[in-house]
């Protein structure tokens, strides 16, 4: 079982309080933007990534629970 | 704790449901400060945002926590007749109905905002905007509850800090007001219109009403509790 940020770049509004609070995964672009890291997180990054995904103004970032192929179930985000 | 408190006097919950009050107060305009700087994307890099959200939000709930201490301090102490149901259901009660009802009000408002923004991420982002936009209405209505009911409004302490704070929430809302200006022009004016209004309604009201003689009858305190009109008319105790 992995997880991965990921952004809803609809609900995303520059707001930047990503960037501040998981800065190993999230750089903002000139306008502000978020760049996203999506590979794999690791242990101890979850926390963070769950904490700047609450943080979000507008909800647009996501932490998204990826289990083992062999399991199944495709991708389901982490209650907030 | 309880009996500690009722062996020194029943005078020590009306000591604290003032403290509090005022307390309050003053956190909730510190919460409606911070809440305009973190909507303004105010930072700098040794005060970045993620720390004005949080204090804004722990501000707040420590806003709430001295409300809850005020309402039952109001509610412990024997001397005004104020019950639970008056604190939370609105112009109901027999002691000064109108002015405690503002504070039930008040109350019932930041109240769901509170509520709504810990559950923030199980709703919509536009249905806890908007319920979170109820804060505007809440203050003046809490500022108006405290001139009505405080007992301290005379005194130069609770003054100066109503009007500081009063200024400090006008200036807020000033400055959300003219950022981006003319966007919602309506709107604007609306806000602008109404935090006019509001400061122009304390300047006059202010000096004949809470701050001028006989307010403690005018207000609705019950005549029992009233002091002979021969004597103090300053507070109803």
């Amino acid at each position: 079982m992995s997880h991965r940020v990921r952004i809803n770049p609809i609900k995303c509004e520059a707001h930047g309080m990503c960037a501040e609070l998981l800065p190993e995964r999230i750089t903002l672009d000139e306008w502000g933007y978020p760049l996203l890291d999506e590979t794999p997180l690791h242990g101890s990054q979850v926390e963070h990534a769950i904490r700047a995904a609450r943080a979000c103004p507008t909800f647009a970032l996501l932490v998204e629970r990826e289990r083992s192929a062999r399991s199944g179930r495709a991708r389901a985000p982490v209650p907030g | 704790m309880t009996s500690l408190l009722a062996a020194s006097g029943p005078s020590l919950y009306w000591y604290l449901t003032r403290s509090t009050g005022a307390m309050a107060l003053l956190l909730l305009t510190i919460a409606i400060a911070l809440g305009v700087i973190d909507v303004q994307r105010w930072s700098t890099p040794r005060w970045p945002r993620f720390l004005v959200d949080s204090l804004h939000r722990n501000v707040s709930l420590l806003a709430m926590l001295f409300l809850v201490l005020h309402i039952l301090t109001s509610v412990l102490d024997s001397f005004a007749p104020i019950g639970l149901a008056d604190t939370i259901i609105p112009f109901i009660g027999s002691y000064r109905p109108f002015w405690l009802g503002l504070g039930a009000v008040a109350f019932d408002l930041i109240l769901a905002v509170i509520i709504t923004s810990l559950l923030r991420q199980r709703m919509g982002f536009a249905t806890w905007r908007a319920i979170h936009w109820l804060t505007y209405a809440s203050w003046p209505i809490a500022l108006l509850h405290g001139f009505g009911t405080g007992s301290d409004v005379k005194s130069t302490w609770l003054l100066l800090l109503s009007i500081g704070c009063t200024a400090v929430v006008v200036g807020a809302v000033l400055t959300r007001v003219l950022a981006g200006w003319p966007a919602n022009l309506r709107l604007r004016s609306a806000a602008l219109g109404g935090a006019g209004a509001f400061s122009l309604f304390l300047l006059l009201w202010l000096p004949n009403g809470p701050l001028g003689s006989e307010w403690a009858r005018r207000s609705g305190t019950p005549s029992s509790l009233l002091p002979h009109s021969h004597l103090s008319t300053s507070g109803g105790r």
